[in-house]
């Protein structure tokens, strides 16, 4: 079965280490933060300026000079710190954020990444991903494995306008966790009950399967 | 105005000078930070033509949004433009013009633009519609493209205590872009929550020094929330 979006916030969290300071996109990467483990301190960095940022706050709580990249109502944690947006993109250029979770519309085998504009359809802006992609190393993109009328979303080169060239290294998809090494997808993890063919099917861009291709533990 | 006093007492006089064509930074992310009262005083002046670089360009009715309602805004330079219907009629007609930069690119466009540095290189947009036409140069293997440093004609910004020299704090995430804004304007005005009297700031707490504010004037604030989200108690 695919993975929910429950189940995929679950597997990025596994990413999460000790002392990480992380920066988690809208959608999905958000709901990873319910999924940190209670022994393990990670430091959720916000681009608009806010390093440790908490949960929503509670209705008495709400200031409107506290908001995520979102521009939802936050908190924020003890030991937080503020700053301004060059001192935010510095820290996030200048590689000292530990892991970057977002998602993406395309990905290719070169780990070049589509995610902010669809011409004709869709122009929002890129805000904060393509700094966060260019400045950051490790990096894990999620998303759907293919659109909902099965068109694959790992391709072998990306369609849409790029956010960033060769920068993506790592993938998980609703089906399939993949690194992306030579040009190529690698295989790593597959979701439960999913098989190696299934995903060979829906992945359009060149897939290495290993033999021994593991199931998620979500 | 007498020596490095910069307070002023109307907005029509913290706008003074500007006119038709000429080119804005504005602070404020989303709506949390915004100049709120400099763009109605903007709307109410009529000025018309303007370049504007600001993150975002407001919602509809609010912020930024409100200088599109009768055309003022020529073009637009920000991150994300999404959440403003009015944004995407005249981006789509034709009417606006908009420069999508990255945000962390533009930050730093204006941060250089205050600091005296005219151009920057940076990997961020390299290989993508961003890096078109841009100068590329390799350093340790890496690609990265030149960048300009973005300056305006005046800087509108919000921060939230100033003392009446301009020395200026900002409160939580309402800081963003609102520090370099400031410094990449000819003329900076800003609209603070309070003004105190010069010696009751500590000078270690200051977030940005007076000397980048040209003008300084107190206001009331409605501080719009642009997604209220909260949690129920538990």
């Amino acid at each position: 079965m695919a993975l929910t979006r429950e189940q995929l916030a679950q597997r990025v969290a596994q990413e999460f280490q000790d002392g990480y300071y992380v920066n988690l996109g809208i959608g999905i990467p958000t709901l990873s933060a319910n999924y940190i483990p209670k022994d393990m301190q990670v430091m959720l960095q916000s681009e608009n300026g806010l390093l440790g940022m908490g949960q929503f706050p509670l209705e008495e709580e709400v200031d409107a000079d506290l908001i995520n990249a979102g521009k939802q109502t936050v908190t924020m944690v003890t030991g937080a710190s503020i700053f301004n947006s060059a001192e935010s993109f510095g820290m996030i250029r200048g590689g000292h954020v530990d892991l970057t979770v977002l998602g993406a519309f395309e990905v290719d085998c070169q780990g070049s990444i589509a995610s902010y504009m669809i011409p004709g359809k869709l122009i929002k802006g890129m805000g904060g991903a393509m700094d966060l992609v260019a400045g950051a190393d490790n990096i894990i993109v999620t998303m759907t494995h293919a659109s909902k009328t099965g068109q694959s979303k790992l391709l072998s080169e990306c369609t849409l306008p790029l956010t960033g060239k060769g920068c993506i290294k790592r993938v998980l998809t609703d089906l399939a966790l993949m690194d992306i090494e030579g040009g190529k997808f690698i295989l790593r993890e597959r979701a439960p009950g999913v098989s190696t063919e299934e995903i060979a099917n829906l992945t359009e861009g060149e897939l290495v399967i290993p033999d021994n291709v593991p199931e998620m533990a979500v | 105005m007498a020596g490095f006093d910069k307070v002023i007492s109307s907005y029509e006089e913290a706008l003074d000078g500007l006119e038709d064509n000429m080119t804005v930074i504005a602070g404020g992310f989303g709506l949390c930070g915004i100049p709120e009262n400099l763009i109605k005083e903007i709307k109410r002046k009529g000025t018309k033509g303007l370049t504007i670089a600001s993150n975002n360009a407001g919602v509809d009715g609010k912020g930024l949004g409100l200088l599109l309602e009768d055309q003022q805004i020529k073009k637009m330079i920000a991150s994300y433009v999404g959440e403003n219907a009015l944004f995407m009629e005249q981006l789509l007609s034709g009417k606006l013009e908009v420069e999508l930069t990255p945000q962390g690119t533009l930050a730093e466009k204006m941060r250089a633009g205050g600091a005296g540095i005219p151009a920057f290189f940076t990997a961020t947009g390299y290989g993508t519609p961003v890096g078109e036409g841009k100068e590329v140069r390799e350093f340790d293997g890496r690609h990265y493209i030149l960048e300009e440093a973005l300056k305006g004609d005046f800087s509108i910004a919000k921060a939230w205590k100033a003392d009446r020299f301009g020395n200026l704090m900002f409160r939580k995430t309402a800081r963003n872009f609102n520090p370099m804004a400031i410094t990449a304007g000819k003329i900076a005005v800003v609209e603070v929550e309070e003004i105190v009297e010069v010696g009751m700031l500590d000078p270690d707490e200051i977030h940005l020094p007076g000397i980048y504010v040209n003008r300084l004037i107190q206001g009331t604030f409605a501080k719009d929330i642009e997604q209220r989200t909260v949690r129920a108690s538990a």
